[in-house]
């Protein structure tokens, strides 16, 4: 069902969008809201490729996850991570002010999306900035499928470093099927927050259990070493590979 | 479009000439993948060639390290924008698999099918003329699973989606059958240097 929508999509063109709102999510992410010129069509979970060019031509792109979900087509959220030693990111950090225009495609990506059709429950584990794709399916589930239930095991270093938390801890209080698991690898447990340590095999098995019944959908995103380490848990725990989707930093 | 305040960087200017469009020069080797990472047991790996659906050969991995091993400098280019310059790989030229299995190419296209159920196609053409290989190391060490070993393929002068790591398989078809990011919108052929990223590119 999903590819068949990939499928039926029309040419990704580039087009400008206009900077709305630039919000500091932490104190190394921040959101750069655009108004694309048209109604911005998009699966939960997919891509833009942004494109920077020079006066005298020079070029840089990148990809970055969209925030936002498919029920709000007038604005793309994009977090970034301010990266010291990138191109694009310190640029987006130091540089971008509301009202520029940035050039991008999209929207891109056909494996690691969600639609209500693809049903639940679903394991969602995102390690720093790893939540942005994730988040566009929380989302969109809170839209379309607000019982679904669905497990979020997100890592952060510490406290100040989760994304979205008040948006995440406000949805775990709701009790209607989305549950938080937060892990701090720089701060001990506290009060919302369930683990102290990396993602490792006895914490995929546990959040696992939090879900009333096996996943029918696990989406991973982050960096390789903490995809891998959540993949192996989640296969240790007895999850099929087959239903396991990841999204993959690069580094 | 100028983008308004940006200057940007410039590659090294000695290897500007070796970096297609949109492309920039990484020093780390970044891992991407859709799915969890294989772990294939070199004595349970198997490499078949076929036809259509017939089986013409299958090596296991002792028989496939007997064939004729060959060295490859090339740099690399991913669809997501970066570029490695002059990475040594050595494995097994496509040439010298059809030559040991006795066949030339029967069909102009392949499927290169993996474990794990990854997919990806190419021209016959392409793969053939010491253009490809099914590499079995990088800088001299055995392939990192996360790097797509045991065996990969290496078609280092496509967009590198198409040199499909954990590669067992090449199947010879005779239409140019759709593989699994080419099935997601990525461009059914990938030249870096008319920049196929998309399908319509």
């Amino acid at each position: 069902m999903t590819e068949a929508l990939i499928l039926a999509r029309p040419v990704v063109h580039w087009q400008t969008a206009v900077v709305k709102e630039v919000v500091a999510r932490t104190a190394r992410i921040k959101s750069f809201i655009l108004a694309p010129s048209q109604p911005f069509k998009l699966l939960a979970g997919q891509h833009v490729n942004v494109r920077l060019t020079a006066p005298d031509g020079y070029r840089a792109m990148r990809s970055y996850s969209i925030a936002t979900p498919p029920e709000n087509p007038c604005e793309i959220e994009l977090a970034i991570e301010h990266l010291e030693d990138g191109e694009v990111s310190p640029f987006f950090h130091e540089v971008v002010e509301v009202g520029d225009k940035i050039e991008f495609r999209g929207p891109l990506g056909g494996h690691f999306v969600w639609t209500s059709t693809d049903g639940g429950p679903l394991l969602l584990v995102g390690g720093g900035s790893g939540l942005v794709p994730l988040m566009a399916i929380i989302r969109h589930r809170e839209a379309v499928a607000p019982d679904l239930p669905v497990v979020l095991l997100l890592s952060a270093r510490n406290w100040d470093d989760v994304l979205y938390r008040d948006e995440l801890l406000a949805l775990h209080e709701r009790r209607n099927g989305f549950t938080l698991a937060l892990t701090l690898t720089l701060e001990a447990p506290k009060r919302d927050v369930a683990y102290g340590r990396r993602v490792d095999g006895s914490m995929m098995a546990e959040v696992l259990r939090r879900l009333p019944s096996s996943p029918r959908h696990v989406y991973v995103c982050g960096t390789n070493p903490f995809v891998n380490a959540a993949v192996d848990g989640a296969m240790a725990a007895g999850t099929p590979a087959c239903i396991i989707r990841t999204e993959r930093y690069g580094i | 479009m100028v983008t308004r305040g940006f200057t940007g960087r410039r590659q090294p200017a000695n290897v500007v000439d070796r970096i297609p469009p949109g492309q920039h020069v990484v020093n780390d080797f970044p891992v991407l993948s859709a799915g969890p990472t294989p772990k294939i047991a070199v004595d349970k790996w198997t490499f078949t060639l076929r036809v259509g659906t017939e089986p013409v050969m299958t090596w296991n991995w002792v028989e496939f390290n007997a064939l004729p091993q060959t060295q490859m400098t090339r740099d690399i280019h991913c669809v997501t924008t970066w570029s490695k310059l002059d990475t040594l790989w050595e494995g097994v030229l496509i040439d010298d698999i059809l030559a040991r299995a006795g066949i030339a190419p029967p069909t102009g296209f392949v499927l290169a099918h993996s474990y794990g159920g990854y997919a990806t196609n190419l021209p016959a053409a392409d793969l053939t003329g010491g253009l490809a290989m099914v590499a079995l190391r990088y800088k001299g060490q055995s392939l990192e699973p996360d790097h797509g070993g045991p065996a990969r393929l290496l078609v280092p002068h496509l967009y590198f989606w198409k040199s499909a790591k954990w590669v067992n398989a090449l199947q010879f078809t005779l239409r140019n059958e759709l593989g699994f990011w080419e099935q997601r919108g990525y461009h059914i052929y990938g030249d870096p240097w008319r920049e196929q990223r998309y399908t319509d590119d």
